[in-house]
Order: structure tokens, then sequence, then C-alpha cells
């Protein structure tokens, strides 16, 4: 077991075969035990538990195929979870490659006002982070699309961290991203995450330092999510070659993809995004449909059309 | 051991919960911070306009009629309703505002409850030639309207925001969001010791001149230290600021008043050490009023300035290793305490400060005549006028 080749070095595109049978012997291989508290940002790059777990095994079959992943946002239980589920399964028909979903929060600081009005619905139809854990094993019946949750640190906090990567990793989930925890603060949620083989996917800015660059690349599993503007989700993308200039720095500290994210609206910009990353992620330009559709039985069919242009403007020429 | 440590932790409490996109901006903050604590120049600049701008040092009154009223512990007033704006939250507004010209971003934006926060930063940046943004609950908007049209008079721009229960919580996630874009050019100038690191701490240190000060009154006055300490609650700026430089005298007791609003029993109130639990809400690990699935829940108190969810990080370590203690009061003994000070010594405190005379009011007639507390008056009345009238059903 211990001797199988599972370097630290593999990067996301590593050897698909190899799993390791336990999770201890991939955190002593990653030399993770050696910062239990807090993450102090080692020199090697963090592999997961579970070696290539659904979002590892996407990226790396659309590198394969020279492809981008698209990458879209909902908020769980906007209108309802009911309509949640069938959204997912329309997104995937739509050629999303990772459906992230949204945990509706009362403060949420890094949203703009499409996904605040989003998570306000959410909560005003009762959803909660058990529930939408519910609703991703009720999905697992019927797809294996790569789910990552989106959750503000207080819900998992309050749901218990170890409980909350144990649950979500037996529901299906893939990765989470927690927008208000940087790796600085992340101690608690590593070790059950890599315990579980949950990816915790950390974000980087356009106000990042190269040390911060450094360090949060290395922490972050699955993916890097690179917030392309200076500001809240829903804001508007204007600097191109800004964004091909950071994905490039980002690059250099680490092999796995690098997706962006906040400010892409359109095809148009799905597709100049996808020219310089790994995955592009939409989310408050769905959720923005998902509210004015919610209710008038047109939900589907509006969602699904425009995710059916993003990919469409992402095929590469 | 100092408290914070080097990753702004009090205990378990404080941190920093925020988007990668504002870390930068807060090690940067910190890093300037700490150059600048120890910088003779700024505090020399520092001290020269809290003495000549604010008024400082501010009184420590003893209420002779207020004591012989309830015939116990002699009580005396730290008069912070006496500094420039009328309330303690100019001290910080100008270390802070002394730190944005240090840091060269031209642009300060603040959030407010009661208005006091607004109206003193919005000073400042009248004073050192600064932008300036504030965020505000349209249901705090309403219910202090004139400080709204002060922050206006003094050349600021007053946002509302119209989010969830339209307070001070929502204001401070707006104010968050604004930093988040702005953060090249604009300095938020957190108006409590809430959020992340190192605003509690920096928070703290600008406010804890109140202490020092009343420190050395007391001594003056009385030869000898108070028995106990009261200040109100809300994030908890002028309790620390009182608190602080008693912290090591273990003889004296610190008392913090939360916001009991409607009474605990009902839910409808701001009681975190009642009825919370610690959980993250805006940038740091605290005491906070949230439901089982961790959504942050409704808060109601007559004064806006203590009606907040969560409370300063610092706060929560004093109530765990029990250096202080917190305890509420309701509105209509909030009501009654403001009544009763303007009578008795013709000073109407900020309903947010009455509630600190409430406890007292509870307190002081249970202790000896030899005994001695000081209360922090943290802010004049002038702007609850209205409120108190229509709490009394009076049509002005």
């Amino acid at each position: 077991m211990g001797k199988e080749p599972v370097s630290a070095g593999s990067g996301w595109a590593g050897k698909k075969g190899v799993r390791l049978t336990s999770s201890l012997a991939a955190a002593a291989l990653d030399g993770r035990f050696e910062h239990p508290a807090k993450m102090s940002g080692g020199t090697s790059e963090r592999i997961g538990s579970i070696d290539m777990n659904r979002l590892d095994q996407t990226f790396s079959r659309l590198r394969e195929k020279g492809e981008k992943a698209l990458i879209t946002y909902i908020m769980a239980g906007d209108p309802s979870l009911q309509d949640t589920e069938e959204l997912v399964l329309e997104l995937e028909r739509a050629g999303a490659d990772v459906i992230e979903l949204g945990v509706p929060f009362s403060d949420p600081i890094a949203d703009g006002p499409v996904i605040q009005k989003a998570a306000e619905r959410g909560l005003r139809s009762g959803t909660s982070l058990r529930m939408i854990l519910e609703s991703v094993r009720h999905l697992r019946g019927t797809t294996q699309i790569p789910i990552v949750l989106m959750a503000y640190y207080n819900n998992i906090h309050a749901f218990g961290e170890a409980e909350f990567c144990r649950k979500a990793v037996e529901a299906g989930v893939d990765g989470v991203i927690v927008p208000d925890m940087p790796p600085d603060e992340g101690g608690p949620l590593r070790g059950p995450a890599d315990e579980a083989g949950l990816h915790i996917i950390f974000l980087l800015a356009p106000t990042s330092t190269s040390a911060r660059r450094a360090y949060v690349a290395k922490e972050s599993g699955g993916f890097v999510y690179y917030v392309s503007i200076t500001g809240i989700t829903g804001a508007k993308l204007s600097d191109i070659a800004g964004v091909r200039a950071n994905v490039a720095k980002i690059r250099k500290h680490t092999k796995r993809p690098v997706a962006v994210g906040f400010g892409v609206a359109t095809a148009e910009d799905a597709a100049r995004v996808s020219k310089v990353a790994d995955g592009v992620i939409v989310g408050s330009a769905i959720v923005h449909r998902v509210g004015e559709h919610g209710q008038d039985g047109r939900l589907i069919q509006e969602v699904g059309g425009f995710v059916r242009s993003l990919k469409a403007a992402m095929q590469p020429a | 051991m100092a408290i914070p440590d080097r990753h702004g932790r009090f205990g378990p409490y404080g941190g920093r919960y925020v988007p990668e996109t504002l870390m930068p901006a807060l090690l940067e903050l910190e890093e300037v911070y700490q150059r600048t604590r120890r910088d003779k120049k700024f505090q020399t600049e520092f001290k020269h306009y809290l003495k000549e701008y604010v008024g400082r040092p501010t009184p420590l009154y003893f209420a002779q009629r207020l004591t012989k009223c309830l015939g116990g512990a002699k009580i005396y007033l730290k008069r912070e309703d006496l500094c420039h704006t009328g309330a303690h939250k100019i001290n910080n507004a100008i270390g802070q505002a002394l730190l944005a010209k240090r840091m060269k971003k031209p642009r300060l934006i603040a959030e407010t409850g009661a208005g006091q926060h607004g109206v003193a930063t919005a000073t400042v940046a009248a004073m050192f030639g600064l932008e300036c943004e504030i965020y505000m609950g349209t249901e705090d908007m309403q219910r202090q309207a004139l400080n709204v049209f002060r922050m206006r008079l003094l050349g600021a721009t007053v946002t509302g925001v119209d989010a969830g229960s339209r307070t001070l919580k929502d204001a401070i996630s707006e104010a968050m969001r604004d930093w988040t874009t702005n953060v090249r050019t604009t300095h938020y100038v957190l108006g409590s010791v809430l959020g992340a690191h190192p605003y509690p701490m920096m928070i703290r240190d600008f406010q804890s001149v109140i202490g020092r000060e009343a420190r050395k009154q007391i001594l003056a006055a009385e030869g000898r230290l108070p028995d106990g300490l009261v200040a109100c609650v809300g994030g908890g700026s002028n309790a620390i600021g009182l608190f602080h430089a008693f912290v090591p005298d273990k003889k004296v007791k610190l008392v913090g008043v939360e916001a009991g609003g409607l009474g605990i029993e009902s839910g409808k109130h701001a009681a975190r050490f009642a009825g919370g639990r610690p959980g993250v809400l805006q940038g740091t690990m605290t005491y906070l009023l949230q439901d089982d699935n961790g959504q942050v829940n409704l808060t109601h108190s007559v004064s806006a300035g203590l009606d907040y969810a969560a409370v300063g990080p610092e706060h929560s370590y004093h109530k765990e290793t029990n250096r202080a203690h917190y305890t509420s009061v309701t509105d209509d003994e909030a009501l009654a305490a403001f009544d009763l000070l303007a009578r008795e010594e013709g000073i109407m405190p900020a309903l947010e400060s009455a509630h600190a005379i409430a406890e007292v009011v509870r307190s002081a007639p249970k202790m000896k005549k030899s005994q001695v507390l000081i209360v922090n008056l943290s802010g004049r009345g002038d702007k609850d006028v209205q409120q108190v009238a229509r709490m009394k059903g009076v049509l002005l």
C-alpha cells in the first residue's frame, strides 16, 4: 500500500488507478500531520486522500480532450429543493461539467444582490445544509456529475466540521468552497476533510500578493478558484488581460486546474475566460434566470438554454 | 500573555474569517498598525486630536443625587457623552482616519447603527478632507433620522441598506462588500471591537484612553480603585475601552450590559451571552445569536447601537475566563433609567448608555455606601429624544 506511486508531485492529472485504502496513509505520505492546528503552507502540494474523486476525474478527462470545464452555480432550495434537483440534471444535460450548490446563509458577505436574494428565497423555502445533503444523496441515484458546495463557515461550524465532512462525502459531495474561510482559518476543517476525502477549494483574488498566491494555491484541493474581479459576486468582468496574467502566476505554484469565477455573465465572457483558464464558473447570471423564471413554468427551459449557449461558446475552435 | 495572539485570537475567539480579496488589506492594516502604535509621532498626533478636537480628558463626574436616590454605592459617570459629536465613537474614528492617511487611502467607509459612529466618521472625514460613505440599515435610518441628516450636513453620503433586518448587521455586510470592491482606495472604519483581526485589537487600543483616564481620575477622587465598572455592550467598544486599563486589577468587577429587548424569554432581544453560542459572523468567531442551522437570528432592542447579533470576540474571552460578567436589561428598564438620569442629574443618556444606568439602578442599592461604581456614559441622548417620545406615545 505505502509503496504505490502516490507522490505529491503527481498533480491533478495523476494516475487514475491509484486509490489509497487508508486516508491515514495518504496523510502520512503527504506530510500533512506536521501542521494539524493551522495550515502552515508546506512545500508539498495537497492530494486528496481519495486520490481521484469525481472532480479530479472530470478535470482530467476534459484536459485529455483539450476542453475546459463549465462550472455552474445555483442556490440550493431556490425556489425549492425539488427544483434544485431538476435543475442539476438539466445543467448536466446542457453541458455543465461541475455543479456548484450554494448553501443559503442569512449574511452572505461575499455575494452581490442577485445571490443575496437567492439565499433569501432558499431560506424561505426552509432549506438547510442537512436537507441539501439529502438532495445530493438523492441525485447520486441518477448522476455522477461532480458536486461542490459553496457554504459560509458558520453553517458548517453549526453542523460540526467533522460531521459535515463525513456526511457530505457519504451523500456524494466532492468538494466545498467556504468564501469567508481563507486557509489561514481552515485548520478545524482540514483534518476531517482530508480524512473523508472532501476537497477544500480555496479562492485567490486580484488583490492577492505573491506570498498569498503561493500559500493559497498549495492549500487548495480539486482546483484553485480565481476571483476575476476585486469585488463581490455578480460584478462585471472587465480586465481579461489581468485575469490571464494572474492565472499564469497561480500556475507557477500549482499543477491543479485554475477556474475563474465572479463576473462571468455572458457566453462571450465564458468564451474569453475559457481561453485563459481550465474552468469557467458562472453563478449570478444563472441565478438571475432562476429568480426570473422560478415560478412561471419556464425555469428548466430558460436555464438550460442559457447554459447550452455558454457551453457552445467554450468549444475549442 | 498578551491578547490577541498573532493570529488575532482571544483564546478560541476572534480570527480573520473574510473573503480572500480582503486578506491582503487586513494583513497590510495589521502591519501598518503594529508599526504605527509604536511610533511616537503618531501617538503625539493622536493625543493632540483627542485633546484639542475631541475635548479629552472627559470628566469623571460624581453623580451625587443619583447616588442618594439609589441609596447604595457611590456612582461616578465617565462622561464620554461630552466628547465632540456626543459619544466615545470619535476616539476610534480619529485613530483610524490617521491610519488611513498613512496608508494613503483617500476614502473612508463605515457602518452605523445608532448613527453615532457614522457621525463620528463623517466628522473626521470632513476634518481630514477625506471622502466618506456611511452604510446604515433603513430601519435604523428611520429610528435615527436626525443623525442621518447630521451625516449629510457633514458632507458624507449615507446609503440605506434594505436587506435582512435592515439594521446594524446588514450595514456591516454592505460595508464589507464595498470594501471588498474598493479595497485599493478605501479604508473601512469599523466602529466597534468586531470584525476580523486586527480590528478588535486596534479599536480596543484606540478606545482604551477611556479606562486610562478613569483609573487616574478615580484614584485622584477616591484614593482607591472602584469596586465595579459598568458599561453597555453592543459590539462592545465603550465597554472594552473602559475595562481594558482595569483588567489586571482583579478586584475590580467588570460588568457588561446587553440589550434584553422585550425580555430574554420573548426571544426578541440582543443578549448574546444569554441566548447565543459561539459562531462566525462578519469576520470573527464569537458569541452569536443563531438558530440550530447556523443562520443568524434577528435581534431586537430599543437601542439601535445594541441591536446586533454578535459581540466583540474579546468580550467572549472575558466571559469565558470569568474576568467580566454580562447581564441584560430590557427596553422598559432602559427607558426608566433614561428618565431617572434626566431628572436626577440633568443628563440625558443615549439609550445605549441608559442600559448601563439601568444595571446600576439594580445593583447599586444592594451595595455598601462605601463602595464605588464607575458607569460609562458612552453617549448623549439628544439623538434619542424622538424615539423616546414615540415609546411614550407622545406626538412631537
